[in-house]
């Protein structure tokens, strides 16, 4: 019958095609977004976090990076907390991407220190010397402006207060990215709650390694640690390292757990072996300065 | 009865830009291949990685694929009506639009005016001249199909009707933003919404512009290039309701483990299994019409571009199904692997299946035989192997690569580091990027052979108009 009634054919295939799209498309917007996912402390962007998000999008960073932890182990160890719908509220649009050439980013705020940043994205090769991510440090170059911001802001319904909006003159485009990365999955304090707690007495595996031994561990140095401390432990973005300076367990500590408020990132996803390693390495190899 | 004058010059125009966008697609494809191995070939700030791999995409599915769409609707919808397209003039409107849009489209990329919704990136004053495209578009259609004078309506026109309508709802609906400025919006959905919406979207804009008007091209263009009819007509029937009917619920297989809620992830990966069946039913409905013809594998290229476009078809609807369960989804995405599944479906299905109808096309627009059958040849197994190679390499590097980002250590420890996960791919990223150069060759031995058709073209056998003259 239909296949003589084009008007009529069409309207069944409208009506074949809005089955699905009201079930599985119209119909979650009833929960999504709702009472039922707000997470308390989720806030919306500031003026300069905002223009950095634009930034984001306008330089096309979701091509390689994602911003959603799935809940699995190995995703979990390595970027934190799994991703909650309630951290998204404000996102217009979502940038959870879907290719991961370069890390996931859901979680990189206040992981890495602001100096980190900058040098990043200005050099990202003096930091990771392998990688294929291009440098952007041009967006220095770049004045933000406030009026057009302030017109998103307004768009949005977002809060923010002429002071921010004129602190803007004073910023360029990387300080306003930056800026978004540091605000990238931190609403929520997963950080603290995350944290592994060390229960017992810690007891160094490898005392009295001999020099050879400790040289074996320099590449797990120069992988994790050397960006910000320096190839020889002089320092850099990060302090110059000086084994003396601290007891084996107080070294093992601070690399294990981090210093969330200096900047320092949580290497426990190395896992103990290694992070004990790293602290020999610090402490007793004397090819370093110290 | 005499022939309906079919309009035949607005078919080459919308072919002959389709090719020109096609060669920019694969050029900018080839171009960000190398980004990805050597990142000092990034010239900020117009032409980086991040915004030149839009354009490669938005190149391909709006330049080639839709400008192909645009060029065999128009060509089959006279020839199964029995009758002229219903407006010249708005067609001839439709061609200009278009390629304003695709300009348009490519400068305002290049600029960084990027939603970042895949595949709908292009802000909103291009979405606008997209909507008028396809509205343009679509009345000339339906009111030829309308006007036909042959009472029945093939499946070619089934396929045509519902990709009409499905890009439509699609399009329209993802692009409703509010404007900031001219060249700035912020969609109205926002955070998981946008999630599902979006992919709402961009997995069934696969199915509306990629799927259907392919399968429309391949139940035209494969009885015609044997001579004998497809296998089962009830079969094409069913496999059309089936597939727009199932396709709708599968979008959030894109975000599977991601907050979109769980039950909508469940169906969405239910029905990805379940349309293994419509699409095979397409497959299955090719090769049986290939029954005691499979001898023109040899003797006849469109055949071998027509199977082999069909071939990879039925193997993307197996591999997409496979992606869609959550536990196979949870290893290979984000990794090298998806891009390799997308290509097959791009570089194989849809551009086999849309060149075999340009060769099919050349004689009847142009009145000339096709210039070389030997460079036609070259031309496939260069696009073959190109494809393999592509494909290949990605689904290697993807499962090492997550091979190595799920590795751990007897303490719980993960074994590598994000960058060395991400250093090892760069062997197949060449191997990749030399696959794409050698598709780059095969299209170009394409357009020359398209290009000395026109040119120095023979005059068609009078065995080709009789073909023609079959409905």
């Amino acid at each position: 019958m239909w296949e003589k009634k084009p008007i009529l054919l069409m309207l069944m295939a409208t009506a074949a095609i809005l089955v699905g799209t009201t079930i599985t498309m119209i119909l979650p917007f009833v929960w999504v977004n709702t009472e039922a996912d707000r997470i308390e402390g989720v806030t919306p962007y500031t003026p300069l976090e905002q223009e950095g998000r634009d930034i984001y999008m306008r330089e096309g960073c979701n091509n390689c990076h994602t911003q959603t932890v799935r809940p699995l182990v190995a995703e979990v160890l390595r970027y934190g907390d799994y991703s909650k719908s309630g951290e998204f509220v404000y996102d217009r649009p979502f940038l959870w991407g879907s290719k991961r050439t370069g890390p996931d980013l859901a979680r990189l705020g206040g992981k890495y220190p602001d100096a980190w940043h900058y040098q990043h994205m200005e050099t990202p090769r003096s930091i990771f010397p392998k990688t294929n991510m291009p440098a952007y440090g041009w967006l220095s170059n770049n004045a933000l402006k406030p009026d057009k911001v302030r017109r998103k802001m307004q768009v949005l319904g977002f809060p923010h207060s002429e002071a921010q909006i004129a602190e803007l003159a004073t910023k360029n485009e990387m300080d306003a990215i930056i800026a978004y990365m540091q605000k990238l999955g931190s609403d929520i304090p997963w950080r603290q709650t995350g944290r592994t707690e060390i229960v017992g007495e810690l007891r160094n595996p490898f005392s009295g390694a001999d020099q050879t031994t400790l040289a074996g561990w320099r590449p797990l140095y120069q992988s994790n640690c050397s960006a910000c401390h320096g190839t020889n432990m002089e320092g850099g973005i990060g302090p110059e390292l000086v084994g003396d300076y601290y007891d084996e367990e107080t070294l093992f500590r601070i690399i294990y757990d981090g210093i969330a408020a200096g900047g320092m990132p949580a290497y426990a996803n190395l896992g103990s072996e290694r992070v004990w390693q790293l602290v020999n390495l610090i402490k007793y190899d004397q090819s370093t300065g110290d | 009865m005499g022939k309906p004058q079919y309009h035949t010059d607005i078919v080459k125009s919308f072919v002959n830009w389709s090719l020109v966008w096609g060669v920019v697609a694969v050029l900018v494809g080839v171009i960000v291949s190398f980004q990805m191995i050597n990142p000092d070939l990034n010239y900020p700030p117009y032409f980086t990685f991040g915004r030149l791999r839009p354009i490669h995409t938005n190149a391909g599915i709006y330049g080639w694929g839709v400008g192909t769409i645009f060029a065999m609707f128009i060509y089959m919808v006279q020839r199964l009506c029995k009758t002229p397209l219903w407006s010249l003039g708005l067609a001839r409107f439709q061609l200009w639009l278009f390629n304003a849009t695709i300009i348009a489209a490519a400068v305002t990329l290049l600029l960084g005016y990027n939603t970042t919704l895949e595949y709908h990136e292009m802000e909103w004053p291009i979405d606008l001249m997209i909507v008028v495209l396809w509205v343009v578009f679509s009345i000339n259609i339906i009111m030829t199909i309308i006007k036909r004078k042959e009472e029945q309506m093939y499946i070619s026109l089934w396929y045509m009707m519902a990709a009409l309508i499905g890009v439509a709802i699609l399009f329209t609906v993802n692009a409703l933003a509010v404007p900031v400025s001219a060249f700035k919006s912020y969609s109205i959905f926002a955070g998981t919404n946008s999630a599902n919406v979006q992919w709402w979207f961009g997995h069934n804009a696969v199915a509306m512009a990629l799927t259907a008007p392919p399968l429309a091209m391949f139940y035209y263009f494969l009885p015609k290039s044997t001579g004998v009819p497809i296998y089962s007509h009830r079969l094409s029937i069913i496999a059309f309701w089936s597939l727009i009917f199932m396709y709708l619920w599968t979008g959030a297989h894109h975000l599977l483990w991601t907050p979109i809620p769980d039950w909508i992830q469940t169906l969405a990966m239910a029905f990805s299994i379940m349309l293994i069946a419509p699409s095979w039913g397409s497959v299955i409905n090719g090769y049986m019409s290939m029954k005691g013809q499979w001898h023109q594998m040899r003797d006849n290229y469109l055949v071998k571009f027509l199977i082999l476009g069909i071939t990879f078809y039925g193997l993307q609807t197996l591999q997409g199904p496979m992606q869609a369960i959550r536990t196979f989804s949870a290893f290979i995405h984000y990794t090298d692997w998806v891009p390799g599944h997308i290509h097959m479906g791009t570089m194989g299905w849809v551009s086999l299946v849309s060149v075999a109808g340009i060769y099919f096309l050349l004689p009847r627009i142009y009145g000339r035989e096709v210039y070389s059958i030997p460079l036609a040849n070259l031309h496939f197994w260069l696009v073959v192997i190109g494809q393999l190679i592509w494909s290949t390499s990605m689904w290697i590097s993807g499962i090492l690569q997550a091979g190595m980002w799920n590795a751990m250590n007897a303490d719980g420890s993960l074994t590598y580091t994000f960058t060395e996960t991400m250093v090892e791919m760069y062997p197949y990223w060449w191997i990749r990027a030399i696959g794409g150069v050698i598709y780059l060759i095969g299209i170009l031995v394409f357009i020359y052979n398209v290009y000395m058709t026109v040119q120095k073209g023979k005059e068609p056998a009078p065995k080709l108009l009789e073909v023609e003259g079959r409905a």
